[in-house]
């Protein structure tokens, strides 16, 4: 019999162990003056050092450190007085030098926490994530595995490497082992991910793509009989790249461990990959030990010793936490948390305040935000922050405010701006849009509605006011959405003797 | 006196991906076994009051600006490669059937 998630979680208790791996969005690489930009033709941003060619020295970036001590900060780590960079020697051709430059004993960043809030149906919950360790290192190259059947590294006739990415500053943010989350592991896992995410984003330390491999996770994972108070054997599974794979792939390894534990085998202690498509995860390569990595001080490196003077500045600059300055806005805006998590989720939180702060009635710079303009950049598979200036929605919003546009009319200058007409004010000239509000042409409208249908106007002169509907629609419709609206139910309830 | 044994230079020829003969390996094991007894010297004088160093220069904070100068073209970055396929670097085989 196979156990389900379910009945997997009621026998066997879970626990994580999360390692997020962030590009840094520096302009140039850790240890050299490279370009770092994404998609750029192979092997064109690299030179001598990130080639690892013979004399070559490496020189650390300054503004990694600083961002390294900020991502510290804002999770509550200790910043090292001290702390060194360590080669990490491997055999594999992801990096031309045969190691990495890393941490190994000596982070910049050690013993912080975040806590995690989750919703569940018993409520929201809050678990303490602690933070083992951030340290400081660089991304490796790119390969492409050619031959074989599988287009794996298994049985590929050989390989390609691009090496734009090698040396790429890179931190790596590691948990210590989060017990006590039960059945809501995956959860946990992913909502960590994502207040990260957020926090990193808000640092503006990194682009946090995790479809581009800015933001990565390797998710570890061991079960224990419930009650047994000892840790299993743990897997780690890599190849995590979006927020919802880190739960699926989580609910799949633990359902995996639980029923082979049910079968009486054994866990090995190996690297898997997650399968996007199935959700399952397969083995990988077994990991080489810690020691056979033979890490080193790098001796062509000196120490980083941050003085208190540099610390201090540098979290006198810390945003307001991501999770807290959300609750503040909700409460401001007085939203619900479906229309937050909507802002949240289509990152629009930023320019919908930015928005609101040059004046745009708060309501309506949420509506225009999450509805027309999301549209359209969904349409075109563009963020919707490049397809209009929050200074012109809140120019627009303040027209339909003061009464100067309808809805429809906004959505026209919306869409002029868009298209490039130039500014609100040129697409209303250009365009002629104007609210029709003057009493003799909005009458003349009225008149032959009322004589289009008879019947109707009938109706309301009989006191059926809801009836008025029908026919203040016509007048939209002849007006071509130009008219005001409540003006035109005014003069319609008048002229029919209801007014 | 460090020992090094037989085995541990196979495990490190093998990290290494450097092939030996069986030969090579006991001649190795006693060689370096020998480096690694005259290096241990160092211990003796090596005091409690001596903070050990990864740098011969006491300095820290070295640090460059975050400006990206010119890199080297495709052509100059592989101009060394024993072979290259569509502007990459290629490689043998990394790892053989599962």
């Amino acid at each position: 019999m196979t156990l389900d998630y379910q009945a997997a979680t009621e026998k066997y208790e879970p626990t994580l162990g999360l390692e997020v791996h962030v590009e840094l969005n520096t302009n140039s690489k850790m240890f050299c003056s490279c370009a770092t930009e994404f998609g750029a033709e192979p092997n064109t941003q690299t030179c001598p050092v990130c080639l690892g060619l013979p004399g070559a020295l490496p020189v650390v970036n300054g503004k990694a450190i600083e961002s390294t001590i900020l991502i510290g900060l804002a999770l509550n780590c200790s910043i090292a007085p001290y702390s060194r960079f360590a080669r990490k020697n491997y055999f594999y051709p992801d990096m031309p030098k045969n190691f990495q430059t890393s941490q190994y004993d000596e982070p910049i960043c050690v013993d912080g926490y975040l806590d995690v809030e989750i919703t569940t149906e018993e409520g929201t919950k809050v678990f303490r994530v602690e933070i083992e360790r951030v340290h400081m290192e660089e991304d490796t190259g790119k390969s492409l595995h050619v031959g074989g059947s599988t287009g794996r590294i298994h049985g590929a006739e050989y390989s390609l490497l691009d090496y734009n990415r090698a040396g790429i500053p890179l931190v790596e943010i590691v948990t210590k082992i989060i017990p006590g989350t039960g059945k809501y592991a995956p959860q946990v896992a992913r909502a960590y991910v994502t207040q990260l995410r957020d926090i990193l984003r808000s640092l503006g330390v990194s682009d946090v793509k995790m479809e581009q491999g800015s933001l990565r996770c390797d998710a570890n994972v061991s079960l224990a009989p419930i009650g047994s108070g000892k840790l299993g054997t743990r897997s780690e599974t890599k190849n995590v790249n979006s927020l919802r794979s880190v739960e699926r792939a989580l609910t799949g390894e633990i359902e995996r461990q639980a029923n082979r534990l049910e079968a009486g085998e054994r866990i090995i202690q190996e690297t898997r990959h997650f399968l996007e498509e199935s959700g399952l995860t397969r083995p990988g390569r077994s990991k080489e030990q810690a020691e056979d990595y033979r890490y080193f001080p790098e001796p062509d490196l000196v120490p980083v010793t941050p003085d208190a003077k540099w610390i201090e500045e540098l979290r006198a600059k810390l945003p307001e936490n991501p999770a807290d300055r959300r609750k503040r806005l909700q409460a401001e805006w007085g939203v619900p948390d479906s229309e937050m998590g909507s802002l949240v989720n289509a990152e629009l939180v930023d320019v919908v305040e930015e928005t609101i702060k040059l004046g745009a009635e708060p309501t309506r710079a949420r509506t225009w935000w999450l509805g027309e303009i999301s549209r359209v950049a969904n349409e075109r598979e563009v963020a919707p922050t490049s397809l209009i200036s929050t200074r012109s929605v809140a120019e627009i919003i303040s027209l339909i405010t003061s009464g100067e546009l309808t809805d429809k009319l906004a959505r026209q200058v919306v869409e002029g701006v868009i298209n490039g007409e130039g500014s609100p004010k040129d697409v209303i000239e250009k365009r002629g849009l104007k609210v029709v509000s003057d009493g003799s042409a909005l009458m003349a409208a009225i008149e032959a509605a009322i004589s289009a249908q008879p019947d109707t106007a009938e109706r309301v002169r009989g006191g059926n006011i809801p009836a008025a509907g029908a026919l203040i629609g016509a007048v939209m419709k002849a007006t071509g959405g130009a008219a005001d609206a409540a003006k035109v139910r005014e003069l319609l309830l008048k002229h029919l003797g209801q007014g | 006196m460090a020992a090094i044994s037989r085995d541990d230079v196979a495990h490190l020829a093998k990290l290494a991906r450097i092939e030996m003969l069986p030969e090579e390996l006991d001649h190795l094991a006693t060689e370096l076994g020998q480096i690694l007894g005259a290096v241990a010297r160092v211990q003796e004088v090596a005091t409690s009051n001596i903070a050990p160093t990864s740098h011969p220069l006491s300095m820290s904070n070295v640090f460059r600006d975050d400006v990206v100068k010119p890199s080297l073209t495709n052509e100059e970055a592989l101009s060394g490669a024993p072979a290259k396929v569509d502007d990459r670097f290629k490689v043998p085989q990394i790892l053989g059937e599962e």
